[in-house]
């Protein structure tokens, strides 16, 4: 994933320049050196390949079967479907087909809306709490604590704040307040769509925080220290320094983010159960309902997979231009 | 909350009033942002019923600490939490050990296809798991009426899961902390008589502790937190919290201080142990994932 | 690179080896056997308060059916939320419990998927025939026309609940008994933040029992005959508005009813913010909930017109819990004897007086305990004027795409936009398009 594109380190570097790797010129123990790096990696392959490849692909097979309620008794009697179940999930002009678009375009602008401000929030924390002062350690602690909830405390404990009529936040907002002439509903509606957003942020901007204050640790002092003396600000520090020195960090961050948000399924099912209403109705929880709700695996599968293809194809291109851009740079 | 120190220690220059004013004003919205749903859920769990099925009050008409005598009863919580400890504990050291061997492959030696697996591995990181949660359950009771080795159902057939859920990201984290370790080290194990497998463990493993904590913590919290695989493959005797919890919203009504009280029964020794590793973790990010 | 490429295929056909195999699986054994007479795994579902107190409930009962067959069962209370996912992993996997309680409208969903045991007459002949139960519960035991797939154990049936200090303080003498004096009725109890009716307007099963029953006073059935889903004919639309227009048009709903989900509107009639309920055997949670017995009254659900009957004079759906035998049951007449056991007059009088529910089997039911005026209701509802959901094999997408459709069009009665006839047939015309095509 971001391991090609992560910046080479000295090392790596070195090491690439003498292929075949550094160990030394013996060949008695050729075979079993050859052998023990295969060794290493046996027990991650047989795993991933048991719990992640061969049920992928148990899922592209029936994605082309019709597999309903009537046939789930014994997979193997269900009919061929062909490309029956694509046609239907991408039949836009259908209700199926335009349910799951519809779905996925919420899916794609929660996801945007998401990353970017857990990216913001996270940046901006970490840049505030660069220099020492008291209670940065108490500070840091404390905003640790979404990331080390465990998500369904979290998130029930969200659900209970946004009921409209005993929830905190309408009192606040409603009672208190006054901003609203009626209670909203957060819940059911328009607005469940800010709920999940909220809920999301605050559980995903510690995670962006951690890896920027890692991202700052790697910084040299030295720079800022030339900087100041050249009579640059704060602001203009941050700007000119911190700001393209963490280039590379967030090429690894907003991938990461990117992928746990868009494939989030715990959030939207704690918060509205297994029907979101449709503004909060996330791909993930969407075909769940798809398939699991009504045992139509195959129209579920064959979504899953399309779903796939879509975040190969973007992980793949954003992991090409951003290595691009930065080798642009570096040159 | 943040305190304005007038000494800064990288920037030999004071940091101007707006910046100051403005961390200030930043820092303690997100405080309170951040703390906000603690409050509520430290002071719910110390409500009464009424008071939590009625509308919200900031101050508790009265405090009680019935509800956390009561979340035992409700449901068997103390076996969730055992479920889930278990679980989450023996998926993250399976998951550390294999991500330590493999991410040493990948990080010391050259060989045929190492990038295909590193690619492969971490492209796992992006399945949907929708995808392949029914195939996987499939597998699972296929191989129990091969083998006899129960995996569905039973915790075993969790933590083989949940360990997969952890192992990319492990393995791509430690390849990076590894690399960063000098091989020098290595080599002059190695001199001193170590196999690869000594050396790896008498120098590279040592020297990498906090990126591995760092993993271990994540992969602990990713085990502790999972709802979707958990309520399919699980019943009675090996029910986690995470779809346990489920058990507080009843036929009758929602428990709501007993769910809040749960919650942060729960969430207490994760959160603890999480901030008292938190020193390693930023340490085990910097090198691991951020070079 | 080219050796990557081999690498790739070996991956691909290794998996695709692996795949065939675990495809290949599945049941086996498909009309259950004698293997292990011993023990039986039971999947309850949850009655009571909470799975604790089910377990109390159940675990005397099946010490004593150990005691008089030899045969131990091991219980295992699903909650609602797992059911259904743990009966399909069930079904798939072929390992799944020997007996189990189902929701007796996902009858004619499960039995298409062949993994239960069909109910014929020998079967039935087992357990004591199947004339010892009543019509009503056995109507909602699968599709018509063929063996049913389960047992009837548990039956409840839909009454209206009503706070008596809430109906003395408005003056209210009597609980309405059409719809006309319900909108009547629930105006002046809606009033200084009460309202008069409550309704759980994000459940999608509650949903469903409320249109369906409308749907039968308006002569609407949701399905054809034949079985093919009809959600837009007008008495369906009729329906849908008549139940959102509780909160929209009559203003007895409160508006925040409709995120409802988890019974929050029982809680709210136990704090008299809520005067009337339409509710399935109520009495155990309002226990619950700290009512006493004396606090509540119940009353038939409202019909157009006249008195409950059958027909367009329906008032409720037939609610209850069947039993079912896994086909592939590796005891399978240790499985009849439970199913015949917990059937029984005795236990039926036990079980249901424990879950204040009313008992599907004829003799149990003349047990003095249902006679109370609360249960008499009940009864008199079950026998006379109850309908049973349609028994089709669509039954839970139906669920499903039009109790969704009613949850949203609440939600807009809630948000204060109009709902209107074309709006109401609109959201249903949607959710007949998301049914699985014939």
């Amino acid at each position: 994933m971001t391991l090609t594109a992560a910046p080479e380190t000295g090392e790596r570097t070195a090491r690439k320049n003498s292929p075949g790797g550094a160990r030394g010129p013996r060949r008695s123990g050729r075979l079993r050196r050859v052998g023990l790096p295969y060794l290493l990696l046996l027990p991650a392959l047989i795993l991933e390949l048991l719990v992640h490849l061969v049920p992928m692909v148990i899922g592209i097979v029936v994605s082309f079967k019709e597999l309903t309620q009537f046939y789930v008794r014994d997979w193997g009697t269900a009919p061929w479907a062909g490309f029956d179940n694509y046609s239907l999930a991408i039949d836009v002009n259908a209700p199926v087909g335009e349910a799951l678009l519809r779905s996925f375009a919420t899916t794609c602008l929660f996801t945007l809306s998401s990353v970017g401000l857990c990216w913001l929030l996270g940046t901006a924390a970490a840049i505030f709490m660069q220099e020492t002062f008291r209670g940065r350690g108490l500070l840091r602690t404390v905003f640790l604590v979404p990331y080390a909830l465990p998500v369904y405390a979290a998130v029930i404990t969200w659900a209970f704040m946004f009921q409209r009529d005993n929830g905190l936040v309408n009192h606040v907002l409603h009672d208190q307040l006054g901003l609203t002439d009626t209670p909203p509903f957060w819940l059911i509606g328009e607005n469940s769509f800010v709920t999940l957003l909220v809920v999301s942020v605050w559980k995903g901007w510690p995670f962006a925080f951690l890896i920027m204050m890692a991202g700052l640790q790697n910084i040299p002092r030295e720079i800022y220290e030339a900087a100041a003396l050249d009579g640059a600000g704060v602001w203009q520090q941050v700007r000119r320094i911190t700001l393209p020195s963490l280039r590379p960090v967030n090429q690894v961050l907003v991938l990461v983010l990117f992928l746990w948000t868009f494939n989030d399924f715990n959030t939207p099912f704690v918060l509205f159960g297994k029907a979101a209403p449709e503004a909060a109705d996330l791909i993930s929880l969407h075909i769940y309902q798809s398939s699991f709700q009504t045992w139509n695996f195959g129209a579920g599968s064959a979504m899953s997979v399309l779903l796939l293809l879509f975040l190969l194809v973007v992980t793949g291109a954003y992991l090409l231009l951003t290595s691009r851009g930065r080798k642009a740079t570096d040159a | 909350m943040p305190s304005h120190s007038r000494r800064p220690v990288r920037s030999p220059m004071a940091a101007p009033r707006s910046f100051l004013w403005s961390r200030r004003i930043f820092l303690t919205l997100l405080t309170g942002f951040v703390l906000l749903p603690v409050y509520v859920m430290v002071s719910s769990s110390l409500k009464p019923l009424q008071d939590v099925s009625g509308a919200f009050r900031w101050i508790p008409s009265g405090l009680t600490v019935r509800p956390y005598f009561d979340i035992w009863e409700t449901v068997p919580l103390a076996d969730y939490f055992m479920n889930s400890l278990i679980v989450a504990g023996s998926a993250t050291v399976c998951s550390v050990t294999i991500a330590v061997f493999a991410a040493y492959a990948v990080s010391r030696y050259s060989f045929r296809g190492k990038r295909v697996f590193t690619v492969t591995v971490l492209s796992t990181q992006m399945f949907p798991g929708i995808l392949f949660l029914l195939p996987l359950f499939l597998i699972y009771v296929n191989i129990g009426n091969a083998t006899g080795i129960a995996l569905f159902g039973s915790r075993g057939g969790l933590i083989l899961t949940y360990l997969t859920f952890s192992l990319p990201f492990s393995i791509w984290m430690l390849i990076g902390y590894f690399d960063s370790v000098p091989r020098d080290l290595d080599e002059a194990a190695k001199v001193d008589g170590c196999g690869p497998l000594g050396a790896l463990f008498r120098v590279v493993v040592p020297a990498a502790v906090p990126g591995i904590v760092a993993v271990a913590v994540y992969a602990f919290m990713t085990a502790w937190g999972e709802v979707l695989f958990a309520s399919v493959m699980t019943n009675d005797t090996t029910r986690t919290l995470a779809v346990g919890l489920q058990g507080y919203s009843t036929q009758n009504d929602v428990y709501w201080n007993q769910v809040m009280a749960a919650s942060l029964v729960v969430s207490l020794p994760v959160v603890a142990g999480f901030l008292l590793l938190q020193r390693y973790l930023v340490t085990g990010l910097t090198a691991g994932a951020v070079k | 690179m080219r050796r990557i490429r081999a690498a790739a295929v070996g991956a691909v056909t290794l998996s695709l080896v692996l795949a065939a195999a675990a495809c290949g699986g599945g049941s086996s054994g498909s009309e259950g056997s004698n293997e292990q007479p011993r023990t039986l795994t039971y999947w309850a579902t949850n009655q009571g308060a909470n799975l604790e107190v089910d377990k109390k409930v159940l675990q005397p009962e099946l010490d004593k059916f150990e005691k008089e067959t030899g045969i131990e069962v091991k219980l295992e209370v699903v909650p609602w939320g797992d059911l259904l996912n743990r009966i399909l992993t069930a079904t798939t996997s072929g390992q799944g419990p020997d007996v189990l309680n189902i929701g007796n409208t996902w009858s004619a969903s499960l039995q298409s998927s062949g993994a239960l045991l069909p109910w014929d007459a020998k079967n039935f002949e087992a357990i004591g025939g199947k004339d010892r139960f009543v019509d009503s519960a056995l109507g909602s035991t699968g599709v018509q026309g063929q063996d049913p797939a389960a047992v009837p154990l548990y039956s409840m049936a839909y009454a209206l609940y009503y706070n008596k200090k809430m109906f003395a303080d408005a003056g209210i003498q009597k609980p309405p008994a059409t719809w006309a004096e319900m909108a009547e009725t629930g105006k002046k109890l809606s009033k200084n933040g009460t309202w008069g009716l409550g309704a759980e307007g994000s459940n999608l099963s509650n949903n469903i029992h409320q249109v369906f029953v409308l749907g039968k006073q308006h002569n609407a059935d949701f399905f054809t005959p034949d079985g093919k889903a009809d959600f837009t004919s007008d008495g369906a639309v009729a329906a849908v508005k008549q139940y959102v227009d509780l909160m929209a048009k009559d203003k007895i709903i409160a508006p925040g009813n409709a995120e409802y989900a988890q019974n929050q509107s029982l809680s709210d009639f136990a704090k008299d913010k809520t005067a009337m309920v339409l509710w399935q055997t109520a009495s155990a949670t309002f226990k619950a909930q700290g009512m006493s017995e004396d606090e509540w009254g119940v009353a038939p659900a409202p019909v157009q017109s006249g008195r409950p009957g059958p027909g367009a004079a329906a008032n409720s759906m037939v609610a209850g819990i069947n039993m079912a035998v896994f086909k592939n049951t590796k005891n399978i007449d240790g499985a009849k004897k439970f199913v015949k056991f917990m059937t029984s007059d005795e236990e039926q009088v036990i079980l249901n007086k424990a879950y204040g529910s009313i008992p599907p089997v004829k003799t149990a039911q003349q047990d003095p305990a249902f006679n109370t005026p609360a249960l008499a209701v009940l009864r008199e509802t079950l026998a006379t004027s109850a309908a049973a959901l349609p028994q089709v094999p669509e039954e839970s997408q139906f669920e499903t795409v039009v109790g969704t459709a009613v949850k949203e069009l609440f939600a807009e009665a809630a948000a204060g936009r109009p709902v209107t006839t074309e709006s109401v047939r609109a959201k249903l015309e949607k959710a007949q398009q998301q049914m699985p095509k014939k």
